[in-house]
């Protein structure tokens, strides 16, 4: 059995450690408040623009001469895939879960015989993946130094996206991300941005007629670039919503696990406390006896 | 009054600002200045930089523009932009800042034409509000 002194130490250690996760946990907690909030402002913003352009191309007359933005290359040889982790550790299985989901998809397109390419941003992220996929990550991105999400970063990382489009790096651009539910769910997302899937979302908005200025074509050229920033940002805000929320419950459960722990040390410390001080009786009292 | 319709301008970050009660909207739309009124027909349009001007009972509001898309539908305008910027509010300093980084952009010679148009652009609107 551990002596008195050791069992002292240990509860103090794991009680310092409980004030840590405990504090990460408030820190966490006021910022998943402003991470919330700030997805929840964010959504009317990407909701708006992929109105407009499920409007647009189901308005536009010719299919085939459509941006290959929206329509795509025609081939499907070259994936791409945006993976977007946190920057820092400790939110239990946020990351886990996109990498996770990631790996699985990764490895499907591997299996087709396509070929992969592979775009981390957070470094989290890139951590995980570059020791299976190293040689499949061709470009890795991470916003340490900003605060918060904010759309300048989403445009940079579409500009590159854009870049490598133009270049035909690839054919297919898919995201990953976490989805904010509530704090303990989050739900790791694959969400294919180029081509752009025009089915999903209501069809009936497609009943309305809409005059346009310039064409059709003219606009949805200009309008797709700025819809891959804009799903970017979302992903974003979604992700930084559920990192916090993730590192909240995490930092929830160490603290109470730290509790519990704290709890049984104590016992032990209490009850090998007792065993000394009987021990000392007896010896006391027998001695007193063979007197 | 019913000659009165509903303006959103949403941004990334949030909906930057929503009006009931307008009775004309002024946009810079890439082929020119479009008036819009109530009852307009239903319209997508993308912007160029200028100044969006708001008329409401409560007065005129004006705002500049870099770039956006508007759609107007049974009078509801909606304007998407990345950036937005109240006048009454935008300071002298931003402006110059703003200025001076649009000039460096129009300097360089590695842009598209099209690029450099919109950008000489933005630097005169800016001048007329300095």
């Amino acid at each position: 059995m551990a002596s008195l002194d050791d069992l002292k130490k240990r509860i103090t250690s794991v009680k310092s450690t409980q004030k840590i996760t405990k504090a990460m946990k408030m820190v966490a907690a006021a910022k998943l408040k402003k991470a919330q909030d700030n997805a929840e402002k964010g959504r009317p913003y990407s909701q708006k623009m992929n109105n407009v352009i499920l409007n647009l191309s189901n308005s536009i007359s010719d299919k085939d001469n459509a941006p290959k933005l929206l329509s795509g290359t025609g081939k499907e040889n070259i994936h791409l895939c945006v993976v977007m982790t946190s920057d820092r550790g400790l939110c239990g299985g946020f990351n886990a879960n996109i990498i996770k989901k990631a790996k699985s998809f990764f490895s499907k397109v591997i299996n087709e015989g396509k070929e992969l390419k592979i775009i981390t941003v957070g470094s989290k992220g890139n951590d995980q993946l570059k020791r299976t996929f190293g040689d499949k990550i061709v470009e890795n991105i991470s916003f340490k130094n900003s605060k918060n999400a904010n759309y300048f970063d989403a445009e940079k990382v579409g500009k590159i996206i854009i870049e490598k489009f133009e270049k035909d790096e690839f054919d297919i651009c898919t995201i990953f991300y976490n989805q904010f539910k509530n704090v303990i769910t989050q739900i790791p997302q694959v969400q294919q941005i180029i081509p752009l899937n025009t089915e999903d979302g209501d069809q009936n908005k497609s009943e309305d007629s809409y005059e346009f200025e310039p064409d059709e074509d003219e606009i949805l050229s200009n309008l797709l670039p700025k819809n891959i920033s804009t799903q970017i940002f979302k992903a974003m805000l979604e992700n930084s919503a559920s990192e916090q929320g993730a590192r909240m419950s995490a930092m929830d459960n160490a603290t109470r696990n730290a509790g519990e722990m704290v709890d049984k040390l104590t016992i032990e410390y209490n009850r090998s406390r007792q065993a000394a001080i009987t021990k000392e009786l007896i010896e006391i009292i027998s001695g007193a006896e063979s007197l | 009054m019913s000659e009165e319709f509903k303006i959103e301008i949403v941004n990334p970050e949030k909906s930057f600002l929503t009006k009931e009660d307008v009775t004309e909207v002024v946009v810079p739309a890439f082929e020119g200045e479009m008036g819009i009124l109530k009852d307009h027909v239903s319209i997508i349009s993308f912007l160029r930089p200028g100044i969006i001007i708001i008329k409401s009972r409560s007065g005129e509001e004006k705002f500049y523009v870099e770039d956006g898309i508007i759609e107007f539908k049974n009078n509801n305008l909606s304007v998407l932009t990345s950036s937005i910027l109240n006048l009454a509010e935008i300071e002298k300093s931003k402006l110059q800042d703003l200025i001076k980084s649009a000039e460096e952009e129009s300097n360089q010679s590695d842009i598209s034409d099209q690029y450099k148009y919109l950008v000489d652009q933005k630097i005169e609107v800016l001048k007329t509000i300095n």
